[in-house]
């Protein structure tokens, strides 16, 4: 029978519970999320390409999106990024004001910019079933729409969650995670805004 | 090669069994493949044996962790280390040869190469054979006469989905894709009959879509392309006016052509010179009567889901329609 | 000797140690009856990954019988050709999607990596049972498709036009499409889980040194799932669209092109491969350490070789595009790429064997299936050689030659390791050893079944048979090799079915296994047979490459973690010196919910575009329901907050 003796202990109960950043679980798993959706992204945008490669005439028989409504919803995607970093520095101190107060814009500006992409999707000038490149823009922006309209409701929920009794240390790094993935839909939407706009502007010249 | 010597192996189809440049090449690298592999895969395995039964624990008991010695991993280090640099080696060999081989096969001159056209379909090949005057087009199905000896260019593409021209006998094979005009060289130096099939899915019928390269002289294949550039022949007896008459009036016209008749439907293999062709139903069947009789009757019991539908008439409407056809030679 | 953190059983431990053990069952145990859907362990999970993903590889095994048998005679009636079609679309189908990374990735990974990293519980447990559910409604799906006469019938890889909306009509192929959209949701979950788990819950002192062979191969290949699944995430997708909403993504006609769907499906398929392989070679690298009796040789070797084969393996996908025409410099890379991949393998094969050579090698089953691995997987190396070089390739590519060289490489590669695993591991899974006698005799008849049923295919493949044939004519000289072909799936089939007596036996009436029967390395072995819910008693920490073998006299173990929630301890990710604490979540019904939410989406947008517009509210509202905080625990957790310092 195995002897039972006295060892040493590695005691780990002073260790902080809440933590950001590489420190948080959950941020390892938005970041594993955001390397999928990228990929996906760069490879729609590497199919775009390579349709175009195949096709002599690039928007084929048509006029490439209007620009407006695009480069507004760039504007105000770029915009964003100040409240977003805002609270994202404040959640790291626990500011629960800060972060609500953040929250409550961040949504605003996301149901801002799914107004803004509803008249987007009116002016791209194509439809999908036209042809290759109606349905490469058209994948390619739903691909966009669909991470905005998630990450807009993840906002929400996020937001009213702060408004209740339930806040506490893990809320916050949610909220910092919530602003990285914020990050995430701004950054991708400047190579996708270059692509569905101006790619064909350029390539046709 | 071993296993071409193998009883009962019959020389078509084969990549063993090569009769132009295209694929005696390919067998060349292969080859050489083979034998390297064959070689190391038989060391390594040797050197794996003879180390389980030295080092084997005899007893039934499961010995404690033996400490690793810095002796012992010295040699395994030694060991490894050579094993790789001859792995690298000879990947590069066989890379190289590779690369020799795709080079040669290559430069297959396209300026001076004859060039046959070919068009697949769910489950047939249309074959054409260009002319500068147009009246002297050639086309026909499933049956791809060939000059001997002569550079040539099949250039295809696809009617419907994605399909595979390949004759191993002669070259490596090459899809053919809607959206893709395609040219593939090869050359035959063995006359012969050499069978090819479709080799990339293509649904119902994959199995079979088969087809024969027929190689033959170059007077012979002048004759036989004089011949399948005629118009039919107008049938003479009654029997084979009356054949006639059976075709154009069933469904027969909606999918082919027989030139020198008003039948001008190009959905399925033009029929002119039906007669001339050994098989039908792209390699399935003899070009005998019983096998057409039946294939006209029901192809879709000798070949379900292909696109010829049943046809109904009576017996001697069919001896009559099979007399007409046995003209068009 | 003085054991490190090994309990035998419960009468060995002190009275404080079994007051420890009582408090940490009540905290960890798994619900009973209807909460099984509530189960969030990852033991729990694995195990059901195991066994749904073997019941597959049987469906899968079964339709190979009625393939073989519709071949052993020329122009044969047993199946119709659209039957067949079917048969061999829903086998290859099956075997890749539905049993080969859901058993060498999912269920190995999920089972073991949380234990031979010393934690006690996957990162993430809700998205862990939530990937289990959709990979087993998925698989339903799509047998229920199958039995209803809609199979796929479009080969596993499912071209285009032939899957397109022109000429693959009714809803075959989008059956097909979803069951991939279930299963790569499925595995690029469980991939983020494997990644955090081994990167942030390693055992204090496990650095990167030490950490498991076994772990590194699944984290590399979890990395692999994260970029390649996305391939087939789009190309089923445009298809999807292309069927149901009239995109033209690969209608030529108006600017689209069928190859995009071949680059974007082999970008992942080729790494698919290696997803399945590579998983293959962590379990005969633990099987030739165990065995040998000695740390494996090379470590380093076998670490870097493992990560390059991961790289590199993105770099290979157009050798399977070969015959499509490609230019002549691109046909040097690939050539050049998928040849050099052998560099990587053969170092790992050359370690084992230096491994074997310098050891004390133990001939029990599982040694036996890593030697099997070896005759079997190294052939099919052999004959990747050939179809690496373009011009044999376009002479094999879609014959029984290349059916021969992926059959040798998966089986020899997966199988022949798994059935290792399974030998290996099922003292510890069920607390029992399994029969010696069966598993050898399993071994052989498998070993010898296989050798007959696929060698064969190399030779009536360069006598030209193409692959996927429904039959062929009689004097073509391919009816010999095909009879012996289908006499070898008897074989194998018996020794499936011996494999099954073997499991069912030795688990009612197997001799009891104790903690560590093979007297191995790695901390999963550490802890009882079958592991408690919270796995290891103590925590442990880590001094060597094999814990229990490195192990110091005094090994120190973790205290200092609440007790009466699920607490556990992060640690840092390249040295893992402890960092901080967190608590994971306990059994919940919203990961089900979810499950059953998101499977009617996906099965509704097969219908109509409607399904996933409208079926995205029930997700959202489950996927809300599951995120939402208990007020309990919240508090609780509230009162205890260590935040901190910045």
């Amino acid at each position: 029978m195995a002897e039972r003796v006295e060892r040493p202990v590695l005691d780990v109960s002073h260790l902080p519970t809440v933590a950001f950043g590489t420190r948080s679980l959950t941020w390892w798993g938005v970041m594993g999320m955001m390397a999928i959706e990228g990929t996906v992204f760069v490879l729609m945008i590497a199919s775009y390409f390579y349709l175009h490669s195949r096709n002599s005439e690039w928007p084929p028989h048509r006029n490439p999106p209007d620009l407006l409504w695009g480069t507004v919803n760039l504007i105000v995607f770029l915009v964003s990024v100040i409240p977003n970093e805002w609270y994202r520095r404040r959640a790291r101190k626990g500011d629960l004001r800060a972060v609500r107060i953040g929250l409550v814009l961040l949504s605003l500006f996301g149901i801002g910019n799914v107004v803004i992409r509803y008249f987007e999707l009116w002016h791209l000038n194509t439809d999908w079933s036209i042809d290759a490149y109606g349905s490469a823009v058209w994948t390619l922006m739903g691909l966009h729409v669909l991470h905005l309209v998630t990450d807009l409701v993840d906002t929400i929920v996020l937001t009213v969650l702060f408004f209740t009794s339930l806040v506490e240390g893990k809320r916050f790094q949610d909220a910092e995670e919530n602003a990285a993935y914020w990050y995430f839909v701004v950054a991708f939407w400047v190579p996708i805004y270059l692509v569905i706009y101006w790619a064909p502007r350029w390539l046709h010249a | 090669m071993i296993i071409a010597a193998v009883p009962g192996f019959p020389g078509n189809q084969t990549s063993l069994n090569p009769v132009g440049p295209g694929a005696g090449r390919i067998e060349g690298e292969f080859a050489l493949i083979f034998w390297i592999t064959a070689i190391v895969y038989c060391l390594v395995l040797i050197a794996l044996i003879v180390y389980v039964a030295r080092r084997r624990h005899s007893m039934s008991d499961i010995p404690e962790p033996m400490p690793t010695t810095p002796q012992s991993d010295r040699w395994a280090k030694v060991a490894v280390s050579g094993a790789m640099v001859v792995t690298v080696l000879l990947l590069f060999t066989m890379m190289i040869g590779s690369f020799v081989t795709g080079h040669a096969l290559g430069n297959m001159n396209r300026q001076t190469a004859y060039t046959i056209d070919v068009y697949a379909h769910q489950w047939w090949w249309e074959v054409q054979y260009p002319n500068d005057e147009p009246y002297k087009t050639v086309v026909t199905a499933n049956e791809i006469h060939v000059p001997l000896g002569v550079q040539l260019r099949i250039h295809g593409t696809s009617r419907d989905v994605i399909h595979s021209f390949w004759a191993p006998n002669v070259q490596g094979k090459r899809d053919l894709m809607p959206g893709y005009d395609t040219d593939v060289m090869m050359q035959i130096d063995q006359p012969g009959r050499w069978r090819g099939q479709c080799a990339e899915y293509c649904g119902e019928q994959h199995a079979h879509m088969s087809f024969y390269m027929v190689a033959e002289p170059n007077h012979q294949f002048q004759q036989w392309l004089e011949q399948q550039a005629q118009s039919s022949i107008a049938p003479s007896t009654p029997q084979t006016v009356h054949g006639q008459q059976v075709f154009l009036s069933h469904a027969c016209v909606m999918c082919h052509t027989i030139r020198g008749t008003p039948a001008g439907s190009r959905v399925g293999p033009d029929l002119t010179h039906l007669a001339s062709r050994a098989t039908i139903a792209a390699g399935l069947l003899p070009n005998t009567i019983g096998n057409l009789g039946g294939w006209i009757l029901n192809a879709q019991a000798l070949k379900p889901g292909c696109s010829m539908p049943p046809n109904q008439m009576t017996g001697s409407d069919l001896q009559d329609l099979l007399a007409y056809l046995g003209t068009l030679k | 000797m003085i054991t490190t953190t090994a309990i035998e059983s419960t009468a060995e431990l002190t009275d404080q140690e079994r007051l420890q053990a009582a408090r940490l069952e009540s905290v960890w145990r798994e619900p009973r009856g209807w909460g099984w859907f509530k189960a969030v362990h990852h033991t729990t999970i694995g195990k059901r990954y195991a066994v749904t993903a073997f019941v597959f590889f049987g469906l899968a095994g079964l339709l190979a019988g009625g393939m073989r048998l519709q071949l052993a005679f020329p122009e044969a009636h047993i199946l119709s050709n659209d039957l067949y079609n079917q048969f061999f679309t829903m086998h290859g189908s099956t075997m890749m999607f539905l049993f080969a990374v859901p058993m060498m990735f999912e269920a190995l990974s999920v089972y073991l990596v949380p234990l031979m990293v010393g934690t006690r519980n996957i990162a993430f447990p809700r998205l862990n049972a939530y990937s289990y559910y959709l990979y087993l409604f998925g698989g339903l799906m799509f047998y229920v498709a199958f039995l209803c006469n809609t199979g796929a019938d479009r080969g596993w890889f499912s071209y285009v036009p032939l899957a397109g909306p022109d000429y693959g009509p009714g809803k075959r192929p989008d059956f097909w499409a979803q069951l991939i959209t279930f299963t790569e949701v499925s595995g690029l979950a469980v991939a983020v889980e494997i990644v955090v788990t081994v990167f942030k819950l390693r055992a204090p002192g496990m650095s990167l040194n030490r950490i498991p062979i076994f772990v590194w191969g699944q984290v590399v290949t979890a990395f692999m799932v994260i970029f390649s699944l996305p391939g087939v995430v789009l190309s089923s997708t445009m298809l999807l669209l292309d069927r149901t909403c009239n995109t033209q993504f690969f209608n030529p006609a108006v600017g689209g092109d069928v190859l995009l769907f071949q680059h974007l499906f082999w970008w992942f398929g080729h790494p698919e491969v290696y997803i399945i392989f590579i998983p293959g070679t962590a379990v005969i690298s633990t099987i030739v350490t165990t065995f040998s009796r000695r740390h494996v040789f090379g470590y380093l070797v076998l670490v870097l070789s493992l990560v390059a084969t991961g790289f590199m393996a993105f770099g290979l996908w157009v050798h399977h595009m070969f015959a499509t025409g490609i230019p002549q410099i691109a046909e040097s890379y690939f050539t050049a790429a998928s040849m050099m991949i052998a560099i990587p393998t053969g170092a790992q094969i050359f370690c084992w064997i230096a491994t074997l050579a310098t050891g004390k090698v133990v001939l029990k089953t599982p040694m036996w299936w890593a030697i099997g691995f070896f005759f079997v997987f190294i052939m099919g190396g052999m004959t990747g050689i050939f179809v690496a070089s373009v011009p044999v390739d376009l002479q094999v590519h879609d014959t029984y030659f290349v059916v021969a060289h992926f059959h040798y490489v998966l089986i020899g590669g997966a199988v022949f390791p798994l059935f290792g695993a399974i030998a290996y591991w099922f003292p510890k899974v069920t607390g029992r050893m399994m029969s010696e006698k069966l598993g050898q005799a399993t071994f052989w008849l498998f070993f010898i079944g296989f050798n007959i049923t696929f060698f064969p295919m190399h030779l009536v493949g360069l006598r030209g048979m193409p692959r996927r044939v429904y039959t062929y004519p009689a004097n073509m000289g391919w009816t010999t090799l095909n009879q012996i072909e289908s006499l070898g799936y008897v074989l194998l089939f018996i020794a499936v079915c011996l494999l099954l007596v073997n499991v069912s036996r030795s688990l009612r009436h197997g001799a009891p296994a104790g903690s560590n029967p093979w007297k191995a390395g790695t901390l999963e072995w550490a802890t009882m047979s079958p592991p408690p819910h919270y796995n290891f008693l103590h925590l442990p920490t880590v001094n060597g490459r094999e814990a229990l073998w490195d192990a110091a006299p005094n090994q120190p173990v973790v205290v200092g973690l609440d007790e009466d929630v699920r607490s556990f301890l992060m640690t840092r990710s390249l040295d893992a010196e402890p960092d901080t604490r967190d608590e994971f979540p306990r059994p919940t019904i919203w990961p089900f919910l979810a499950a059953v939410a998101t499977s009617i989406a996906f099965i509704a947008s097969i219908f109509t575009p409607w399904g996933i517009t409208l079926g995205a509210i029930p997700v959202a509202i489950t996927m809300i329901g599951w995120f939402w905080p208990d007020r309990q625990p919240a508090e609780h957790r509230r009162t205890r907050e260590i935040w901190q310092s910045e």
